[in-house]
């Protein structure tokens, strides 16, 4: 089992060498520096900034350099656009809204998709799971930006005004806008909206995938043999097929961990969430190379450490891929 | 003495489904006893509805979209299986008659250790401990000759060859020891060695536990070497009954002379010739002629077999069940 993991790990460190190499590169096909003070820069601020992130020097030592720093989690680099503020302090401000907003909804997202799912396979073809099946067809069809306008509208605007007056935020209990942290009652008022705008957009297309898992295992010949050994169709269900199930479960679930840390673009705009996925579109639209290159070498990271757990917890669900 | 009563006795089965293009029905009209510790083959080609009356026996058919009819009965230990509840058949599912499948590959669950899946049974059906529940696993994994029982009842089924599978499936029906074990298509999957010694197995644990068997098969040299009596199915309808000998030597219903003329024959070569085949196909199960349903392929069809389908009568001479209006035998 761990030579299993050490394996995995090992076999993922040549494709994370490769993406950094390519995303650096990618950054240096213009002068960064160039870019970010433009044409009335000076010979001297651009000797300056050159000289803080090392540009003059061959790429090959840039990129030894940036990797020991990712490796040492040294993110001390100053940011270009918010001077005194360290790449790390960004990072660490901006995770946090994002895992306010992300966890609970990934784990209500998943919780309640594989339940419909599994309802929704138990009774296949007939009316429940054919309602299931075209209500989650619908709110597939409609646009992401649709949901986060409308949710805005009823659930800030309507909302706040039938509520006028009343409650801990006087009426106002949903944010549009600002942030403050704090558990429980800045978290309904900042976060909630977002996370059942983020449970509602995912749910059509996960109750559909994990249903059409169910229904995959359902037709499998254990699935008669459990039967056929007099097991109860619960145990049929939660025992025989949830199991074998649980291998395209993981996937999917782990597929979407990396936007736990990367959060959503949209919604954190929207919403006005300082959280990663807008400071990353920030850096990237006003040209601040240091955070660009770090988020998104992190960012990579996230994702090749989740393929790994993903790959772990295979093992762990199924006997089969422990040995090869 | 007491006269032997059959332990099962499925009269007038008639299975049918609801599919896009209406109801169909698969199985039509079957009856048949089988008697305790004997070998009872179903015989037929693919679609003949040879599965689906195994299944209905077991009840193992897709709940909503199969129905048995009201005037079927399926008796068995003095309960209707046809129209019992789905209590009443768990508690007979494995203990009292046990199923064993057609892939071996995939017919065990494969992130549970062998192990699991035989203690599975015996905790629903026995009182064992949970130490005596492992004891009978090992034990009877030994008793399906699988070597290393108490090192292979923790292995997966990955770990496991086909033929070892089906070992451990037959290990699994036979562990609450019931009356009656259902084969379908059980060595059809296996090639040839490993195949004769699974019937060896059945053959073997069939006597030591007293097990009737219901062998689901199109293989005739199976049903050969280890079946007592045989029922021939033909688009959902039984047309010939009999005991291995009588269906082997003289079959009375163009059908199973058919079938037995289609065999290759070990050493008896006949250069330059084919082996003869059943010309057509058979009919499709929603668009069934109106006479007889072999009609179209039968090589002794008249007028009268077109317009009118034969009965199922004692042959004349023989005695013997069959649904011919001009069965073969007759002088």
């Amino acid at each position: 089992m761990w030579t299993y993991v050490v394996r995995r790990l090992l076999y993922n460190v040549p494709v994370y060498l490769g993406i950094i190499a390519l995303m650096m590169a990618m950054l240096r096909v213009r002068n960064p520096v160039m870019m970010f003070l433009g044409k009335s820069a000076t010979e001297e601020q651009i000797a300056d900034l050159t000289e803080r992130i090392g540009l003059a020097r061959p790429f090959f030592f840039q990129y030894l350099e940036f990797l020991g720093q990712v490796f040492t989690l040294n993110f001390s680099q100053e940011s270009w656009q918010q001077p005194g503020k360290t790449v790390g302090d960004l990072l660490s401000d901006a995770i946090v809204p994002t895992l306010w907003i992300t966890v609970p909804s990934l784990i209500i997202t998943a919780g309640i998709a594989i339940a419909v799912g599994l309802v929704s396979a138990f009774f296949r073809g007939r009316a429940l799971d054919k309602s299931l099946v075209l209500v989650a067809t619908l709110g597939m069809c409609i646009s992401y930006l649709v949901y986060i306008i409308f949710g805005q509208y009823f659930g800030a605007y309507k909302l706040n005004d039938a509520l006028a007056g009343e409650g801990p935020f006087d009426g106002k209990l949903f944010a549009i806008e600002s942030w403050e942290p704090g558990f429980p009652g800045n978290w309904i008022h900042f976060c909630l909206l977002p996370v059942i705008i983020n449970v509602v957009v995912a749910m059509g297309y996960d109750t559909r995938f994990y249903r059409a898992v169910m229904v995959e295992e359902s037709t499998r010949d254990y699935i008669t043999t459990a039967k056929a050994k007099g097991a109860s169709k619960r145990k049929v269900m939660f025992v025989h097929m949830l199991k074998n199930a649980m291998i395209p479960i993981i996937t999917r679930v782990m597929t979407t961990l990396p936007f736990l840390f990367v959060g959503s673009v949209l919604l954190e705009s929207y919403f006005n969430i300082p959280g990663m996925g807008r400071e990353l579109l920030t850096a990237i639209n006003e040209l601040d190379f240091p955070v660009t290159q770090t988020f998104t070498a992190v960012f990579a990271a996230l994702f090749i450490v989740t393929n790994v757990l993903t790959d772990v917890l295979y093992a762990l669900v199924d006997p089969r891929v422990r040995l090869s | 003495m007491t006269t032997p009563t059959p332990i099962l006795r499925v009269e007038n089965l008639t299975t049918s489904f609801r599919t896009d293009d209406g109801v169909v029905t698969a199985v039509d009209d079957v009856s048949f006893n089988v008697w305790p510790g004997e070998s009872l083959a179903i015989v037929g080609e693919s679609g003949c509805g040879k599965t689906v009356t195994s299944k209905s026996v077991m009840r193992l058919l897709p709940e909503y979209t199969s129905m048995i009819a009201p005037e079927s009965k399926i008796l068995f230990g003095g309960v209707d299986l046809a129209h019992a509840d789905e209590r009443t058949m768990r508690s007979i599912r494995g203990a009292k008659i046990a199923m064993i499948f057609q892939e071996p590959m995939t017919s065990l669950n494969p992130v549970f250790t062998v192990g699991w899946q035989l203690d599975e049974a015996l905790r629903y059906h026995t009182s064992l401990s949970r130490k005596g529940r492992r004891e009978r696993a090992i034990e009877m994994l030994r008793l399906v000759e699988i070597p290393n029982p108490e090192q292979r009842v923790d292995e997966y089924p990955h770990q496991l060859s086909g033929g070892m599978r089906q070992r451990v499936m037959i290990a699994i029906a036979l562990c609450c020891e019931p009356d009656i074990l259902v084969a379908d298509e059980p060595t059809t999957a296996l090639d040839v060695t490993i195949q004769a010694q699974i019937l060896h197995l059945m053959e073997d644990l069939k006597k030591k536990l007293n097990t009737a068997v219901m062998l689901i098969t199109h293989d005739l040299g199976v049903v050969a070497q280890v079946c007592d009596r045989v029922i021939v199915m033909y688009a959902g309808r039984v047309i010939e009954k009999g005991t291995v000998r009588e269906i082997f030597h003289s079959p009375q219903h163009p059908y199973t002379k058919a079938l037995l003329d289609s065999i290759p024959k070990a050493g008896r070569r006949e250069h330059g010739k084919r082996l003869p085949t059943i010309e057509g196909i058979v009919p499709s199960l929603d668009d069934l002629p109106e006479g007889c349903r072999f009609e179209a392929r039968c090589p002794l069809a008249e007028k009268r077999c077109a317009d009118e389908e034969p009965d199922i009568v004692p042959h004349a001479f023989t005695e013997r069940p069959v649904r011919c209006h001009f069965p073969l035998n007759q002088t």
